[in-house]
């Protein structure tokens, strides 16, 4: 193999690429991210920051193993950075709920975690329905229209921005070089090893990992690989700082370290970054106040949407590439979740060289072949 | 620190944090505050820091206030009434307030 510049070059900076190349740096790798500029379009500066375990996995049972491995990782994962950068992430895993407003609701729910459950090979995931008084006991202030929901003890949050920023920060402290205005335009290998063209120059890395989140649809064809996406758009309704009053977040509500409630969970096709549909906002912040009707007149300070990466079918892509022996892709929904994942096992199986298919197998990006043939 | 210009307009009666201040019709609360020698109506949410009306024109969102039971007014864009009672605020709002 040529004397590259770099062992692996991250070709993406937001939190799979950066979390990634924290855990190739750990490994003693010497890592490059390649990153656009500022105007790049980031889910991981738009997010909710759940680390979220219940109602994952439906469709690919996997995926549920695959999440609780994170979350159950996420502890040890916070506290690591924190030693390395001095940052608090705000990692909290006090169980989150899904709200029901009507019986109606609540028995969708309990039927698709029925469904979640009856799967083959599935892990506990230790949900259970509560009715009204059980919800109430945990959460005082629901409103009047408040049946019950599902709470699963595994599932947290963290402050999502400060954690993009820890880990840049964690990258910088291990020595990975960051180059944004970086647009890889091209990946070719030869010599044994990858060359990345960008406006500004070639880089040469012994290794590739692709983690351009939705542009993975054009990047991973260059190495042999795919990475069939469907980006999606959701918005953010966020008001000002309360006291703490609510302890447990709610798949579309929570609320964040510094006293700010986020409100969220819409999705549109819709994938341009600069708009905002006001109705579904409008929607989102009216199920909310029903929800918890103290937010009646509290004041929204923000709203935004973002592009969520998302692969056809919802699930992960970890994949190597057979043509081209050292490029990986790495590509999901659920990017902080997951963040445990990507810097603690898939970054050690990168520098070595090999998936571990004992326990990435499943989210190769073959399974859509089986789709479409089948 | 600050002196009105002119005594105009009739007195009006507020009360800060139950204690009764002259200002003046036409005043906004902001404006009765710093008239009144408040030299803070909040403190911070995160940090706890002071603070004081500052743009007086609605932008910079310094002069939260409690006006009338209802938490984080713009002081500079409510105008005194008659009876009002203004709280000032210490940290994060509390919902529902
Ligand atoms: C509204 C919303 C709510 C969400 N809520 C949650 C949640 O609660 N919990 C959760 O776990 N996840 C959530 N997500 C998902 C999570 O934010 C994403 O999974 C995660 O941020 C994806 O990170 P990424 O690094 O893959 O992608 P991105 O953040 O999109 O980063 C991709 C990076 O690649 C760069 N890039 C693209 N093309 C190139 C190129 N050719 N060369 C170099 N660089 C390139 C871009 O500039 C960008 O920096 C949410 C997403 C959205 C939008
Ligand atoms: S003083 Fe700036 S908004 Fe009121």
């Amino acid at each position: 193999m040529a004397a590259s510049d770099f062992d692996v070059a991250v070709v993406g900076g937001g939190l799979v690429g950066v979390a990634t190349a924290w855990g190739l740096a750990r490994e003693g790798c010497r890592v490059v991210v390649l990153d656009e500029g500022d105007r790049a379009v980031r889910a991981s500066r738009g997010n909710f920051a759940l680390v979220w375990v219940q109602s994952k996995g439906l469709g690919l049972p996997e995926y549920a193993g695959w999440t609780i491995r994170s979350s159950n990782a996420w502890g040890g994962f916070a506290q690591t950075l924190k030693e390395e950068t001095g940052l608090d992430v705000a990692f909290q895993r006090p169980g989150g709920f899904h709200l029901a407003l009507s019986g109606k609701e609540l028995e969708a729910r309990a039927n698709i975690l029925k469904r979640l459950h009856n799967q083959p090979g599935i892990v506990d995931y230790k949900t259970e329905i509560m009715d009204r008084s059980q919800v109430a006991k945990m959460l005082p202030d629901i409103g009047p229209e408040v049946v019950g929901g599902s709470f699963c003890p595994l599932d947290g949050h963290v402050n999502s921005l400060r954690l993009f920023r820890t880990l840049h920060t964690a990258i910088k402290a291990r020595g990975v070089t960051y180059l944004p205005s970086h647009r890889v335009e091209t990946i070719t290998k030869e010599g044994g090893e990858f060359r990345l063209a960008t406006a500004q120059g070639e880089i040469r890395a012994g290794k590739v990992a692709l983690a351009a989140g939705n542009a993975n649809m054009r990047l991973a064809p260059m190495v042999g690989l795919e990475a069939p996406m469907k980006p999606e758009r959701g918005q953010i309704v966020v008001t000002e700082r309360l006291r703490p009053f609510l302890n447990h977040p709610v798949v579309t509500l929570r609320q964040t370290d510094e006293g700010t409630v986020m409100i969220g969970d819409s999705k549109e096709e819709s994938i341009d970054p600069a708009g905002l549909t006001l109705g579904v906002s409008a929607t989102e912040a009216e199920r909310a106040v029903r929800l918890f009707p103290l937010l009646a007149n509290v004041n929204v300070v923000r709203t935004w949407s973002a592009i969520r990466v998302m692969t056809q079918d919802g699930f992960p892509i970890y994949d190597e590439s057979e043509t081209h022996p050292g490029a990986f892709t790495i590509c999901c929904h659920s990017g902080v979740t997951l963040a445990a994942n990507h810097a603690l096992t898939v970054a050690p199986m990168i520098a070595r060289g090999a998936l571990d298919t004992s326990l990435v197998a499943p989210f190769s990006a073959r399974r859509f072949h089986v789709q479409a043939t089948g | 620190m600050f002196k009105r210009l002119a005594e105009t307009g009739a007195a009006v009666a507020i009360t800060v944090d139950g204690r009764q201040i002259a200002a003046r019709a036409g005043d906004t609360v902001a404006a009765a505050l710093i008239a009144a020698g408040i030299d803070h109506c909040r403190t911070t949410p995160v940090s706890g820091a002071p603070r004081a009306p500052y743009c007086l024109m609605g932008v910079c969102f310094e002069c939260l206030v409690t006006v009338d039971g209802v938490g984080s007014r713009q002081g500079c864009l409510v105008p005194v009434r008659d009876g009002m009672a203004v709280e000032t605020q210490t940290g994060k709002r509390e919902a529902g307030r």
